[in-house]
């Protein structure tokens, strides 16, 4: 019963990090650009919906003013990128570790309570509980988190079949090609970085309503928690192609991620393990599916050795 | 139609690696020449190439195209007027995008990009149509992965990228070097042919010296980032690899061993 209660809660969580998760594979997948800047993005979008909600700005405005800081922190690696010419995951990492400084900033300390004002999840709780359907917080959050997450894939289904979301999708193939063919790929990379930190925004505005808490140091390690959702999803949904069942793969990644967690931290490790523990599931996410093609290459190697034999 | 004025470029200047590539090097092409470059290795010919597209910026000298000065244009303005096709077959597509979604980005060359479908439905019926033509099966293969065509089709598939909205200046680089030699005939064929029917005027790099005479209808050679020598018409028609490889020792600067041209 406990674990059950403890997968409710994983789901939850994942379905709030897939946003983040699919944000991420815009940059990484998509763009083929490896975007240093998720943790700071994270952490702004938590720290901006933090200082709205609590001077009294309506929930879901705060996500929005959340959603546009994030576009301006990828915005920022873009210019440092395209414009100083500066490597991207140095550009990335300027960027995150700048965003440190100005999340204290937004702030003025470290951390926010928000327990004691409304959230985007109070609203939705009372909303149903005025229909008279009586749910939990971690129900409420699966209820949001599915909701943003399908509205994401949405307009990202949207946006990279449009002209210009064509253009990112082969800027993350060919940058040469798409040169030749007319299209400015400063202006690509661009776009693409400002709405993947907007996505990732987003996540940190759920996730820190959803904690009751925004914190500086929270998105510390954000960047492998997206990356272990979207290896998780290529490894387990391996044999998808479209970009629709490609980005339900991230959320399911992101979904599986959390539920081994919940599963680590039942066998008694303790939070404080947490980055290892993701760590290690990343790197053994990123070896399997080698170890398993290059054991099946010499299984054949050695099919074919005894056929030679044979024949 | 393209007038190239005292073009140069030196790479890695003020280096023990300093080289000059492009040597005031001049040259006019009016409108319907089907030009072939030949050269040895290192004599300019891409070089000269990636100039006009803009890869990199020139040191100095004029670029002229249709009567606008583009030397200064930054590279993604000047493909608005060229079609080009690579070398590498993996260059000129975007392996993890479908045929019809490639065609749809070249369809667009020159044409301001925004929130518009990608690909239109009414698209795919005159890409179909294209494809058609090449004769290589492709046009029931719309929604594959470029990345599942062989290099010879990607070629073909670049081409008819390049020309599918009728470029000012198609420019060729060694577009045939890394395919098989029965390959490289078929795509050498639909070039002339896709060249006649559109009446483009192209430049083709090559070291394929019977291909540098059997097609188009201007040869020109160039050595240590100049032409040495440049024929037209009957002339060069009538020209045997021989005549080339005699003319190339003659008149390049080191004189040097005309295997080179091989290269």
């Amino acid at each position: 019963m406990q674990f059950l209660l403890a997968v409710e809660g994983a789901v939850a969580q994942g379905l709030l990090w897939a946003i983040l998760a699919l944000g991420s594979y815009i940059t990484f997948r998509l763009l083929n650009f490896t975007d240093m800047t998720v943790d700071g993005s994270f952490t702004t979008g938590a720290c901006v919906t933090a200082i709205c909600i609590a001077n009294g700005i309506p929930p879901i405005i705060a996500l929005l003013i959340s959603f546009v800081a994030g576009g301006l922190a990828g915005g920022i690696t873009g210019f440092l990128h395209n414009k100083l010419e500066i490597p991207e995951v140095l550009a990335g990492i300027l960027t995150q570790i700048s965003l440190y400084s100005i999340n204290l900033r937004i702030l003025g300390r470290a951390n926010q309570q928000l327990l004691q004002y409304d959230t985007i999840f109070k609203q939705v709780q009372r909303l149903f509980a005025s229909i008279g359907l009586e749910l939990s917080s971690d129900r409420i959050a699966i209820v949001i988190g599915l909701f943003f997450v399908i509205l994401v894939i949405l307009v990202l289904y949207w946006f990279f079949g449009t002209e210009i979301g064509s253009m990112i999708r082969a800027t993350g193939n060919n940058e040469a090609m798409v040169r030749a063919l007319g299209q400015n790929t400063e202006h690509t990379k661009f776009i693409a970085l400002i709405i993947a930190n907007s996505c990732i925004a987003i996540a940190g505005s759920l996730v820190g309503m959803y904690q009751g808490a925004a914190d500086v140091g929270m998105g510390a390690g954000a960047i492998v928690i997206g990356l272990a959702s979207i290896v998780i999803g290529e490894v387990i949904l391996r044999r998808v192609v479209a970009f629709g069942s490609k980005m339900i793969a991230v959320v399911v990644g992101s979904v599986i991620y959390r539920i081994i967690v919940a599963l680590v931290l039942q066998l008694g490790l303790s939070t404080n393990d947490l980055k290892l523990i993701t760590a290690l599931i990343v790197a053994l996410a990123l070896f399997l599916p080698n170890a398993v093609s290059k054991h099946n290459a010499k299984k054949a190697r050695e099919l074919a050795a005894k056929e030679s034999q044979n024949a | 139609m393209l007038k190239i004025e005292n073009l140069t470029k030196t790479f890695d200047p003020g280096t023990v690696n300093e080289k000059r590539v492009i040597d005031q090097l001049n040259l006019q092409i009016s409108q319907g020449d089907f030009i072939t470059v030949i050269g040895g290795n290192g004599a300019g010919k891409s070089t000269m190439l990636n100039l006009i597209c803009g890869v990199y910026p020139a040191d100095g000298g004029k670029i002229i195209l249709a009567g606008s000065e583009i030397q200064d244009m930054p590279e993604h303005k000047r493909a608005k007027d060229l079609g080009r096709v690579f070398q590498d077959p993996l260059m000129g597509t975007a392996a993890n995008m479908q045929l019809d979604e490639n065609l749809a980005l070249a369809f667009r060359r020159g044409k301001r990009r925004g929130l518009n479908w990608g690909i239109l439905e009414e698209e795919r019926e005159i890409y179909q149509k294209r494809l058609a033509r090449l004769g290589l099966g492709l046009e029931n293969r719309l929604s594959d992965k470029i990345g599942l065509l062989s290099g010879g089709q990607r070629q073909a598939v670049t081409l008819l990228m390049a020309t599918l909205n009728t470029p000012k200046l198609l420019l060729l680089d060694e577009h045939t070097a890394a395919l098989d030699p029965n390959t490289a005939e078929i795509v050498l064929d639909l070039t002339d042919q896709i060249i006649v029917e559109q009446n483009l005027t192209a430049l083709m790099v090559t070291h394929n010296m019977q291909a540098a005479i059997d097609h188009g209808n201007r040869l020109i050679m160039m050595d240590e980032g100049k032409i040495i020598y440049d024929v037209r018409g009957a002339e060069k028609r009538n020209l045997k690899v021989e005549d080339l490889l005699r003319l190339f020792q003659e008149l390049s600067a080191g004189g040097g061993p005309s295997d080179t041209m091989l290269g």
